[in-house]
């Protein structure tokens, strides 16, 4: 079970026994995952698995019911606001539907962060912000509001903005979901390339095998509340692991199953009674 | 049957978590006044959305509810030959009543609407998730520029209606049905009190604004965050907070002018 | 920025509308630009009956109007009803012998304390006493006296 990834740095993240359960539907039954310094994680599985809340999880907006989740050393949930609010600072998470503020424009978004936290003049706070969205290659929209952007731009603006503080870590929610090819394709570049450039550590959470094991290192696969397997997209693919091989081939049904738990067909068509 | 008990207690314990969750966020609003304070221009901001936003209905309203006012207090004061006191019957009844209950209908209509739809679908759309993961808290930044916001329009709005009402009772009462200048204007100051009538309506109107301003804002932030959930949510705000202005307007009477 | 500045523009027209309106009802509806609770001195007096006299009735002279009542106290003592009234300052040549009477505006109006100078050179000041009073006429009281006398040229005859 120690990991493939061969890097000798201490995980930025470290996830022990997590637990955590929505009401009565238990979502993580005891997970570990670390995730290493500069490389590009991504924690795949299918939908339903709890991806979102995982992220939710470390970046402190969700408390688990057991089990502990270190950000760079520092236990999550162990922070007060303040300092929870502080080590967000170093994080920037880029949402499914980019969650740009709908009522400032392009350049008021990417410069919020930067206005909120620090206390810049004016010009600087255009010079870094008009250089993060040419990283983003979104320089020419800056005037444009959110409800002008299509659903690409706006996750990449979304990009700009969550790297606008320069994070330790940027974790990145579904963000091939509902994307045309040329933009997943734009995204995926992008990912990789602040990830190189900067050594911006990234986690990606995602259900799309192709473009995911296109770009990352390393990859987590959850299902059922458990992490069942780990490795590089390459020692995946050669997984003997039926979950796996069902997962990334896409194969309609295996120990994962198609349909919902329910009764026998027949049953519930000629029985009276219901499930109770 | 004791199912029927038990649906009842868990719908009342939900009611009480709610109430209790409401509380918990308007003293997180309240001190939020706190990073308010360096930055005078969100509470700009939102003045101009929730407070000169609702002026127009405010004031057209009051006009006709003053006009409408005289038309009515003179039928009935002319079968006493009373007309004179045409002038305290409107006013008494604009400064006292109409202007702070009127008003914050209409703001809760307006304004408090508008605030749940916009929390709301910021909370659906992720908006607020952002902030919080940006290491902005949505509470502060969202929530309390715009609660004091509403806590400061609503005295402008309901003293705006008051005043214009009286124009509107003065055009009608003077102009269309003869009743005598002098008489309006001087009944209507002899028995109108600056202390007990106007100061209360404007006491009124700020419980009414802290009371739909927080009714709106809670049940944005509270809200189920799909379209529906938003919907309900808005219908709630307008519903609640009539309800609360007309209860509290009873209470809030009793105490000031019941002897 | 512009649009900043409109909005700023707007509020402020806003907040000012607001004040105006505050002025408005202050000067022109209510009576804060003739009297001001607070000014003045307090005059008490006692009468047998007040009728229909309230707190914030109107005190006149010669029809003008000097003050309000600002208490009714019933003084167990004397069986008598204490009322208190604050007078406008400016007000302060009244005579300490002044006559107190209630009277009733109107056939249906309310009632307020009408005040006749007496000829003293002594004024009242604050926490002085009328002495000389008159109480409301009630109205069940007049027509029993007028049925009463009716009954007595009645029986005269």
């Amino acid at each position: 079970m120690s990991g493939h990834s061969g890097s000798a740095e201490t995980p930025i993240v470290k996830i022990r026994g997590l637990h955590f359960a929505h009401g009565s539907r238990v979502i993580f039954d005891g997970i570990d995952i670390d995730i290493p310094r500069g490389r590009v994680t991504a924690i795949m599985g299918p939908s339903g698995t709890g991806k979102t809340t995982l992220l939710k999880l470390i970046g402190g907006q969700l408390r688990p019911d057991a089990g502990t989740i270190e950000v760079d050393g520092i236990d999550v949930h162990r922070l007060s606001r303040r300092d929870l609010f502080r080590l967000r600072m170093r994080m920037g998470m880029l949402f499914q539907s980019g969650a740009l503020l709908t009522d400032i424009d392009v350049f008021e978004n990417v410069a919020y962060p930067l206005r909120e936290h620090t206390d810049l003049p004016e010009s600087m706070i255009r010079v870094l912000v008009l250089m993060k969205l040419e990283a983003v290659g979104l320089r020419g929209a800056h005037d444009l509001m959110p409800a002008e952007l299509s659903g690409g731009m706006a996750r990449r603006v979304a990009l700009a903005r969550a790297i606008a503080l320069d994070p330790m870590m940027v974790m990145y929610d579904e963000p091939f979901t509902g994307q045309d090819p040329i933009s997943m394709g734009v995204l995926a570049k992008l990912i990789r390339r602040l990830n190189d450039a900067v050594q911006i550590t990234s986690v990606l959470v995602s259900h799309d095998v192709e473009e995911t094991s296109a770009i990352a290192d390393l990859i987590y696969v959850i299902s059922g509340g458990k992490v069942v397997e780990q490795g590089t997209p390459d020692q995946l693919s050669i997984s003997t692991s039926d979950q796996v091989r069902q997962f990334m081939r896409g194969l309609p049904d295996g120990p994962m199953r198609f349909h919902y738990e329910a009764l026998p067909l027949v049953e519930e068509l000629l029985g009276s009674g219901r499930k109770p | 049957m004791l199912d029927a008990l038990a649906r009842f207690g868990r719908h009342g314990m939900a009611a009480l978590e709610r109430f209790g969750r409401a509380h918990l966020l308007f003293l997180q609003i309240v001190a939020g006044i706190t990073s308010l304070l360096p930055r005078p221009g969100l509470l700009v901001t939102q003045t101009y959305s929730v407070g000169v936003r609702t002026l127009v209905i405010v004031t057209v309203s009051g006009l006709f509810v003053g006009m409408v006012l005289a038309l009515q207090g003179y039928y009935v004061l002319s079968q006493f030959a009373a007309e004179d006191s045409l002038g305290v019957m409107v006013a008494a009844s604009l400064v006292r009543e109409l202007g702070p209950v009127v008003t914050a209908l209409l703001f809760a209509g307006r304004a408090g609407s508008a605030l749940t739809a916009e929390i709301g679908l910021m909370k659906a759309t992720e908006q607020l998730s952002g902030l919080e993961m940006m290491a902005v808290d949505p509470v502060r930044r969202i929530l309390t520029p715009r609660f004091f916001a509403g806590l400061i329009s609503m005295p402008v709005l309901a003293a705006l209606f008051s005043a214009i009402g009286a124009l509107g009772g003065y055009f009608v009462g003077v102009g269309l049905l003869g009743v005598d200048d002098g008489a309006f204007w001087s009944q209507m100051q002899a028995k109108i009190d600056w202390n007990e009538d106007v100061i209360n309506g404007v006491i009124k109107s700020l419980v009414f604004g802290l009371v739909c301003t927080w009714i709106a804002l809670f049940q944005g932030y509270d809200s189920v965050p799909t379209s529906e959930g938003v919907s309900r949510a808005t219908t709630r705000t307008v519903v609640h907070s009539a309800l609360a202005v007309l209860v509290l307007d009873f209470v809030l009477t009793a105490m000031m002018f019941g002897e | 920025m512009m649009k900043i500045r409109q909005v700023e523009i707007a509020v402020g027209a806003f907040m000012a509308a607001g004040l105006i309106a505050l002025f408005f009802l202050a000067m022109q509806v209510s009576n804060l630009s003739a009297f001001t609770t607070g000014e003045g001195y307090k005059v008490s007096a006692r009468f047998d009956n007040i009728g229909g006299l309230k707190v914030r009735s109107p005190v006149a002279m010669a029809g003008v109007r000097l003050g309000r009542v600002v208490e009714i106290r019933y003084d167990q003592s004397s069986y008598e009803a204490l009322v208190t009234m604050r007078i406008e300052s400016q007000y302060d040549q009244i005579p300490d012998d002044t006559f107190a009477k209630i009277y009733t505006s109107g056939l249906l109006g309310e009632q307020y304390i009408g005040l006749d100078p007496g000829g003293s050179e002594e004024m009242l000041a604050d926490g002085g006493e009328i002495t000389m009073t008159q109480s409301a006429l009630v109205l069940e009281e007049i027509v029993g006296q007028f049925l009463f006398s009716k009954a007595e040229e009645k029986g005269l005859e």
